[in-house]
């Protein structure tokens, strides 16, 4: 029953401010929304701490949805140690950024319709993760994504959130259709899409072949990776990542709920969830581990150049989930679930501070444009501090404790990839300190940039906005080294339990903490590493970015548009499909289909009506003789006919 | 010798309808003369209303059995008494709607309602006549008053150019059905139906009787204005007073198609496969003539000789089946047309600007605005005529479909038929839709008038109700069809 309400709260409250806006107005949507997601959320603090105590997992049944021959599905809770800490995660940060909106969002004009999508969006999360079978899994997955279109498009007047609304939705199309695939490859070879039906069958799997496009091959790694297709798709994974940093068109609360902590760790979650799957494959783990550390590479090294707040923040992420990839790809499922856990609460606390930010300088996104804002709002400043250090990745902050924990899991995985997933992690991790540091130093420090009529507004955010912030600041400090023992320590499969399988010669989890002194030093020193680079750079000699940038110009640039992946994307793919698009729209529907179908009909249909009433002359001689015309006609045909 | 002449009294009950409007036509011209001028028009309509209404009790009190009287000239059957009826409200309720046009147009003549009763009864006499020559006499009593009606607004040119036309050109059809005529009667030796059919049944048909039969279609033809005799028909609606258009559209149709039916199946039903490729020619070239040639039409009542001209086609395809089914179905199509028509020149007659009427279907712009509830039955009657279900106007069609497809097991040609029946219903729903999309969707440079008059609220109530309610409570109808059909068999 509890669960039943922390998954439905959300949607009634989505109902109640989507439907009776009028009713309720906006106070009353912003109550009844986050309202509800409270209670949802202290509702899954208690399940959480059940489990921590031992509880078993459980399922909920909730209905039959579909019934077809031998395929059945059914609505089910499937609640365990993995549910239990995404349940957490999601409606804890939810619930905040509720909270927050209502200061956020207080003179937007729609503010039930946005706090309906924000409540959509974790009612649909939440069916995510308490998915019982692949297609509730879809079904939620799909959920997100529509709130996540209907929320990056929230301002839908302005033309670059509509595209940046649609880019989101088509690119992510493009992964679901490899997660469908997934799907459907699990359900031709076994025949069910129940999770636990799936996972027992696994084992009877492993090396079976099957003629996938022509080929043979194996079915546990196709499937394997055609799911992985989707948690790419979702999780802005390299290739499939042009979406994210666009998405942050929508409002930041939005940037902060959906496309840091919550959506976007779907598909880490989904690996997570299907690690039974997963770890039969040595070859889509290994995939997995190369895409999830080339993506933290390259999403580090784009941050360190972009000059609009939100879009380092957002680079910073997907690299961040190129860490929780590369982790589920050596094997660590608790370590990547661990970082995504710590990660929801520092992201978050960015984003949302990021949100203080630009609420503060009167809707301003460059970094160009702040600079020396730190005297004028305190509290922010300290929020990002504690932020920054946690996304660093400096003791004791929570991002030390997983993100540490990842790149020892990596190397102690002793293979090529987990070796090279170690190698481009830590310079990740000097990376993500830089440009760490650099939005902060830009932002706060130095001389201001912003006109002066703007520093003169400058104004600490109300309590209803810094409240949430610290409940994050307060997860960011603590979530390490509160969770790390139990989610990764020794007794790590006592606290996860039946949710994560670890296949037998998977032995990554105990040899993380035996690793050389250096490896486990190495992180760390990488953080303050970047940290002091970035003071260098942006706090004593101000001037070397620039003479950077001119030097290496080639270089700034390649960074700068971001690996030109929309460029290439472009010419490759948009380009040659609206042009087929035009095609089959001018020549194909234009001219053919039109043109011999309704357009011509028409005409034909004009030309005859006026020939018809042209016949209508108006002189009586012409009438009597189309009369006799008749009878003779008529006449003739039938002595014709008779032979006559 | 001695040869006795035997001379039997006709039994006069079979025909009191017709002899009362006979006596009640004669005493109105009396009454008009008599009566004060100034009151005269006034006195002899609602009388001359009266009397339809009461002609319609007495053919309703008839018992529907099959009498032959006046030496088998003149019969009384179910399908005489189901036609009558039709004829009888047609021509009431146009008398209804058209006292107050003339009297605004000032030419409000006691002449007027006895020639609608003339005509009327000229009409009762075409469907109950069972001999070529009652026949002929029944027309020509209807046609000499409609001749006139037409031209009833003498000092308007148009409505005299129309009265003129109509009479040419309906002489030359006349002219055509008794020359039919007498080929049949050359050949055959007879000029009685049941005689006629006598003769023709089974045998060689001499190639005579062929040609007095085309004839005879001809002259029929161009009463129902099927294509191609029916070049006067829009030139006829748009010039004659918008009542007469009216009563024109309704009753002399219905008239007309019955005595085609009977004529067609009683004595020369023992040929049908001779004369069916007559009709369906009429009713290929009626349907699709009617479709395409009513586009481009701005002015309404030309359209809805147009539309006419269609309806008649569907009608005729019922005929051609020849079947009682299909007999059926032109039976309640010819029922369904007329509520259809009846209502929609009601809104054409409510369609004044500053007292003025007008006919252009542009004048209807932005009249759901002006005048929803009339904008509503208007829609109503024109998705109604393009055979929208679940209007009436889809069952009509439907039944003559259903009919077609019957026969369809026979021949693969009916399907063909069926094929362009309904195509060209899609092209004809076209310009119905026309009108509503202008009363909807239109903006109004001046506005109509609001319809003056309940006669006239009253009709377009009646008419919307009966299409709108016509699928839930269409059984009375359809059983009374059935009978009436039965009844040529």
């Amino acid at each position: 029953m509890m669960y039943v309400l922390i998954v439905f709260l959300p949607l009634l409250g989505a109902i109640l401010a989507g439907f009776f806006s009028s009713v309720l107005k906006d106070r009353g949507s912003q109550i009844v929304t986050s309202g509800f997601l409270v209670v949802s959320a202290l509702l899954s603090w208690v399940g959480f701490f059940d489990f921590m105590g031992g509880a078993e997992p459980l399922t909920v049944d909730l209905a039959s949805w579909m019934q077809v021959g031998d395929f059945s599905v059914n609505w089910a809770l499937r609640i365990d140690m993995l549910t239990q800490v995404m349940l957490v995660v999601v409606t804890s940060v939810s619930a905040l950024v509720h909270i927050y909106s209502i200061g956020y969002m207080a003179h937007d004009p729609s503010i039930p319709r946005f706090f309906s999508y924000l409540s959509l969006f974790t009612f649909a999360m939440l069916m995510l993760v308490t998915a019982d079978n692949l297609v509730q899994l879809y079904f939620g997955w799909e959920g997100v994504g529509l709130a996540s279109y209907l929320l990056i498009g929230f301002w839908y007047e302005k033309p670059s959130a509509g595209a940046a609304a649609i880019k989101a939705f088509l690119v992510n199309r493009v992964g679901d259709f490899g997660f469908a695939l997934g799907i459907f490859t699990l359900f031709f070879m076994l025949g069910t899409v129940n999770f636990d039906e799936i996972f027992a069958a696994m084992p009877g799997l492993v090396g079976k072949q099957f003629n996938f496009l022509g080929w043979q091959v194996d079915v546990i790694t196709t499937a394997s990776l055609l799911l992985f297709v989707g948690a790419m798709g979702k999780s802005a994974q390299i290739g499939l990542h042009t979406w994210l940093p666009d998405a942050m068109e929508g409002p930041t609360p939005v940037s902060a709920l959906i496309h840091a902590a919550t959506m976007v760790t779907a598909g880490v979650f989904m690996v997570a969830r299907l690690s039974p799957v997963f770890e039969y494959s040595e070859t889509a783990l290994t995939v997995v581990t190369v895409i999830g550390a080339a993506t933290a590479f390259f999403a580090a090294t784009v941050g360190m150049v972009q000059n609009d707040i939100k879009r380092v923040i957002a680079y910073s992420t997907c690299s961040q989930l190129g860490y929780m990839f590369f982790a589920l790809g050596v094997g660590a499922y608790p370590v990547a679930i661990f970082h995504l856990f710590t990660h929801a609460f520092f992201k978050a606390l960015l984003f949302l501070g990021a949100g203080s930010v630009i609420h503060a300088v009167s809707d301003e996104q460059d970094l160009r444009k702040m600079g020396g804002l730190a005297p004028h709002i305190r509290q922010t400043w300290i929020l990002m501090a504690i932020g920054s250090l946690a996304l660093a990745g400096i003791f004791p902050f929570a991002g030390y404790f997983s993100k540490d924990a990842i790149l020892e899991a990596a190397f102690a995985s002793g293979s090529t990839a987990g070796v090279y997933a170690y190698w481009l992690g830590v310079a990740a991790a000097v990376m993500t300190a830089f440009y760490s540091m650099r939005l902060f130093m830009l932002a706060f420090h130095g001389r201001p940039r912003a006109p002066k009529e703007v520093m003169d507004h400058v104004h600490e955010s109300p309590k209803v906005m810094l409240i949430p912030l610290y409940f994050l600041g307060a997860g960011a400090i603590a979530s390490g080294f509160l969770f790390a023992g139990p989610m990764i320590g020794e007794a790590f499969r006592e606290f996860w339990g039946p949710a994560i399988y670890i296949g037998e010669h998977n032995e990554v989890m105990e040899a993380m903490h035996n690793v050389p002194g250096y490896v486990k030093l190495l992180p760390l020193l990488a953080g303050i590493g970047g940290i002091l680079i970035g003071w260098i750079m942006y706090g004593w000699k101000t001037d070397l970015p620039a003479s950077l940038a001119r030097t290496h110009q080639v270089l700034y640039q390649f960074l700068l548009n971001k690996w030109y992946f929309d460029e290439i994307y472009d010419f490759l793919i948009v380009r040659p499909i609206l042009k087929l698009g035009r095609i089959l729209w001018k020549q194909g529907d234009g001219r053919i289909i039109d043109g011999f179908g309704p357009d011509g009909v028409s005409a034909l249909v004009v030309r005859l009506a006026r020939r018809a009433a042209a016949l209508q002359t108006g002189y009586l001689y012409h009438y009597a003789f189309a009369m006799l015309i008749g009878v003779a006609a008529l006449i003739t045909y039938f002595f014709y006919n008779l032979g006559l | 010798m001695f040869v006795m002449l035997q001379t039997v009294f006709p039994d006069l009950s079979a025909a009191t309808p017709e002899i009362f409007l006979f006596i009640v036509a004669m005493a109105l011209l009396m009454v008009g003369v008599f009566a004060p001028a100034a009151r005269a028009a006034a006195v002899v309509g609602r009388l001359a209303l009266l009397s339809l209404v009461v002609a319609l009790v007495m053919v309703l009190m008839q018992d529907g059995v099959k009498v032959a009287t006046f030496e088998n000239m003149f019969i009384v059957d179910r399908f005489a008494i189901f036609m009558k009826v039709l004829v009888l409200i047609g021509s009431a309720l146009t008398l209804l709607m058209s006292g107050r046009f003339f009297a605004e147009m000032n030419a409000r003549k006691f002449e007027y309602p006895v020639l609608v009763v003339l005509a009327t009864l000229g009409m009762m006499m075409m469907i109950s006549a069972n001999d070529l020559i009652a026949l002929y006499m029944g027309l020509e009593i209807q046609s000499l008053a409609l001749y006139v009606l037409a031209a009833f607004l003498r000092d308007q040119e148009r409505s005299t150019e129309a009265g003129l036309k109509y009479f040419v050109l309906g002489a030359l059809s006349s002219g055509m059905l008794l020359y039919g005529a007498s080929m049949v009667y050359g050949f055959a030796g007879t000029t009685q139906f049941a005689a006629l059919a006598a003769v023709l049944k089974g045998g060689e048909v001499a190639p005579g009787i062929i040609v007095g039969i085309v004839f005879i279609a001809a002259g029929l033809a161009f009463k129902v204005s099927a294509v191609p005799f029916h070049m006067w028909t829009p030139d006829v609606y748009e010039g004659a007073p918008t009542p007469v258009t009216a009563f024109f559209a309704v009753a002399p149709k219905v008239a007309a198609i019955a005595l085609f039916l009977r004529v067609m199946l009683e004595p020369f039903g023992g040929i049908a496969a001779e004369w069916r490729q007559v009709i369906v020619f009429l009713s290929v070239a009626s349907m699709i003539l009617g479709a395409f040639a009513a586009i481009r039409q701005n002015n309404i009542k030309r359209l809805m000789a147009y539309s006419s001209i269609g309806h008649v086609g569907y009608a005729l395809l019922g005929l051609a089946v020849g079947t009682s089914e299909g007999i059926r179905a032109v039976l309640v199509y010819m029922a369904i047309y007329l509520t259809m028509n009846i209502g929609t020149f009601a809104c054409i007659l409510a369609m004044r600007r500053q007292g003025q009427y007008v006919e252009q279907i542009p004048d209807l712009a932005g009249l759901s605005k002006r005048n929803l509830p009339m904008a509503i039955i208007m829609m109503l009657l024109m998705f109604s005529l393009a055979g929208v279900p679940p209007l009436a106007g889809f069952f009509g069609k439907f039944y003559v479909f259903k009919a077609v497809m019957e026969m369809s097991a026979l021949s693969s040609g009916w399907t063909v038929l069926a094929v362009i029946g309904v195509l060209s219903s899609v092209v004809g729903a076209f310009y119905y839709l026309r009108i509503v999309k202008v009363m909807f969707f239109d903006e109004a440079l001046e506005p109509l008038d609001l319809p003056s008059g309940r006669e006239l609220g009253l009709l377009m109530g009646l008419a919307g109700a009966f299409n709108l309610f016509f699928f839930p409570f269409a059984g009375p109808l359809l059983r009374a069809a059935g009978n009436a059909a039965a009844a040529l068999f």
